[in-house]
């Protein structure tokens, strides 16, 4: 139990809400290490326990059943006020009563620290997040994008050991969130603090983290690095939730997967056994029907052409569901074009294409 | 259209509603403004104008009777609604920040006062203290403004709790404040205007009743409106008038007091 290499170990975590028939479990059988220094991102769709694991680790409620161990230390019963852990809230739930100084130095004064210690940290907490000459504003007196930057500060003006940020940039817009991402992942380097990251946006959990944890139902889906989740996605769930993959349904036969209307892709696996085939709408070539080659899917007709910008995207129909092709930009201007209607074949790149369990 | 214009179904807009309302309001306040029209005469009558004049006015703040019975009313007040309003502050925390099982029972206790008769708690109260041998008096009359005060103090309080975010206090507890911190530099500072404009609510409560006073108050204890209704007893003179409006008008103030407070800053 004593491994000091992981910021926080949870074993076989559960919290249920209510009792007998309207019992409901937020979160069952959560296993994970959350390492050291690492950027760890909780990714998943709305209610699917994100907020609750978060509480659980702050203190703020505690375990059905289960265990929590901060960097090897049982945290059972331990209130909030001492796990070596801060939290950025949703909200960012700041004092509307305290200017931005004491905002940010509110712990430090709550740990007794003198008066100089905690002129000069805030003075640092504000430097670095960019909020120099906003000290004696309120709250109330700030855009969304320096109450964010504030409640950062706050949360770790007192050096925690992890810091948990649930959906911080969920309330910013495209362009601050876009900024954030990259301020908050450099961040992170610099100080080594452990970040525990809630979203439900799949580009920014691919973008920032070091490991992803993919979760729904209350229970945790996948765990990986951005490449594994993206590029080998464990099962339908998170095919579909991350980067919106197509998931044809198809049977196995003799010579591979069968798939209505696309034909036979080379695969091994038991005959007879129902299978989902994973691809992702920007590992596929689009060709006109005629030059057909072994290997090729379709023929399939185009339904729909999507004229998004940077991309170019198609949907197809002619097999079991319909199906997504997206072009980027940059193969778009010597790539072929189609209209609804056209006859057209698709072909996988090498490896695109990924067998999940039904 | 027509169902969905609110204007139209505003029940402002029914024929005759002004006018009715307009009544209702000059029938109500009518003797309030008689009583402080002849409080300003200059002659003996209460019903017969002999000019204007702070000649009662002057009378009353030159009785020091008055002036006893009103200090009585306003250390009264001030301890029951202070008092009253610790009460209430307490049972509002737990009320809303806690999980208090049979919450619609403790609701119904905390609010008796303001469903039994007063006459009732009047007697009641006065049966009991002297069974325990409290007596009359200010202690007993401490007592009971404090009891009748606790309904008034709780809702503006409750009421601010309720609208007060409950992550505030959590975030606290995040940042290290032990409880009685978290308490002292986030919920009460935030709880400031409910606490305040509850316990000016208790105070002109506690500072206007008259049936429990009048049983409870003994020969030192008598408080400004038992003082007022004894008056009379002796003969209405224009006095009466102008005390009674002094009280109006402190009434009022304080009212409107706790009514700018609790609107400011939500
Ligand atoms: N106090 C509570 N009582 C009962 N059910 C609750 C309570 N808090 C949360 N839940 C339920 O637990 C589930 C998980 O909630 P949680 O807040 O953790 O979701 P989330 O992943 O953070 O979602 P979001 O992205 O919308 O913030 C939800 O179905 C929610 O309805
Ligand atoms: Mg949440």
């Amino acid at each position: 139990m004593q491994d000091h290499g992981d910021a926080c170990r949870l074993t076989g975590l559960g919290r249920t809400y209510g009792r007998g028939a309207s019992a409901h479990h937020a979160l069952g059988g959560i296993d994970l290490a959350i390492r050291a220094n690492e950027f760890f991102t909780l990714l998943g769709p709305s209610g699917c326990g994100k907020t609750t694991l978060l509480r659980l680790i702050a203190g703020f409620d505690q375990p059905t059943v289960g265990e929590i161990a901060i960097f090897g230390r049982n945290v059972a019963g331990m209130p909030p006020e001492d796990r070596p852990v801060n939290t950025v809230f949703q909200h960012y739930a700041l004092f509307p009563h305290l200017t931005v100084a004491e905002n940010v130095g509110f712990a430090l004064r709550m740990l007794g620290r003198p008066r100089t210690e905690i002129a000069a940290t805030v003075a640092r907490m504000v430097e670095l997040v960019g909020l120099e000459g906003m000290e004696k504003r309120r709250p109330d007196q700030l855009s969304g994008g320096q109450k964010q930057r504030v409640a950062l500060a706050r949360a770790l003006a007192p050096g925690p050991k992890i810091l948990l940020l649930d959906e911080p940039l969920s309330a910013l817009d495209a362009k601050l969130r876009q900024r954030m991402r990259s301020e908050l992942k450099a961040l992170q380097r610099e100080t080594g603090i452990t970040f525990v990251f809630v979203t439900h946006d799949q580009d920014e959990a691919l973008a920032m983290s070091d490991r992803i944890a993919v979760m729904q139902g209350g229970k945790v889906q996948q765990l990986g690095r951005p490449e594994e989740i993206y590029e080998a996605p464990a099962n339908r769930f998170v095919a579909d939730f991350i980067g919106g993959a197509n998931l044809i349904p198809a049977r196995m036969g003799p010579e591979g997967a069968v798939a209505e209307g696309l034909g036979t892709i080379p695969a091994t696996g038991t005959g007879g056994a129902e299978v989902t085939l994973a691809i992702r709408p920007e590992r596929l070539a689009i060709l006109p029907a005629g030059g057909h080659q072994p290997g090729d899917l379709g023929p399939l007709t185009v339904a729909e052409r999507i004229y998004m910008g940077n991309e170019l995207s198609f949907r197809l129909e002619g097999a079991a569901v319909p199906l997504h092709v997206t072009l980027p930009r940059g193969g778009l201007r010597g790539a072929l074009d189609f209209a609804p209607g056209d006859r057209v074949a698709l072909r996988p790149e090498a490896g695109a294409i990924r067998l999940l369990a039904s | 259209m027509a169902l969905l214009d609110t204007r139209a179904r505003d029940i402002r807009n029914l024929p005759g509603v002004g006018v009715t309302a307009a009544l209702a309001v000059a029938f109500l306040y009518a003797p309030i403004l008689f009583l402080m029209l002849y409080s300003f005469n200059d002659g003996r009558s209460i019903s017969r104008l002999d000019g204007l004049s702070f000649r009662w006015y002057r009378a009353v703040f030159a009785n020091e009777e008055i002036g006893g019975a009103a200090l009585n009313s306003v250390l009264l007040a001030v301890i029951a609604a202070s008092l009253a309003t610790v009460m209430a502050t307490a049972a509002a925390l737990a009320m809303v920040r806690m999980r208090v099982r049979r919450k619609a029972a403790t609701y119904a206790v905390l609010n008796f006062p303001l469903m039994v008769p007063e006459i009732v708690t009047a007697i009641a109260s006065l049966i009991f203290f002297s069974a325990i041998g409290l007596g009359l008096g200010f202690g007993s009359l401490v007592i009971a403004h404090t009891t009748f005060c606790i309904p008034f103090a709780y809702l503006p309080i409750a009421a601010r709790l309720t609208s007060m975010d409950a992550g505030l206090e959590v975030a606290a507890a995040d940042l290290y404040a032990r409880p009685l911190r978290r308490f002292a530099l986030i919920t009460l500072p935030l709880l400031a205007p409910g606490l305040l404009s509850g316990w000016l609510l208790a105070f002109i409560v506690s500072l206007d009743d008259f049936i429990i006073s009048s049983m409870l108050s003994g020969p030192g204890s008598t408080t400004l409106p038992v003082h007022i209704y004894s008056m009379l007893r002796l003969g209405i003179t224009p006095e009466v008038n102008a005390v009674s409006s002094l009280m109006v008008l402190a009434s009022a103030l304080v009212v409107i007091l706790s009514g700018l407070i609790s609107r400011r800053k939500t």
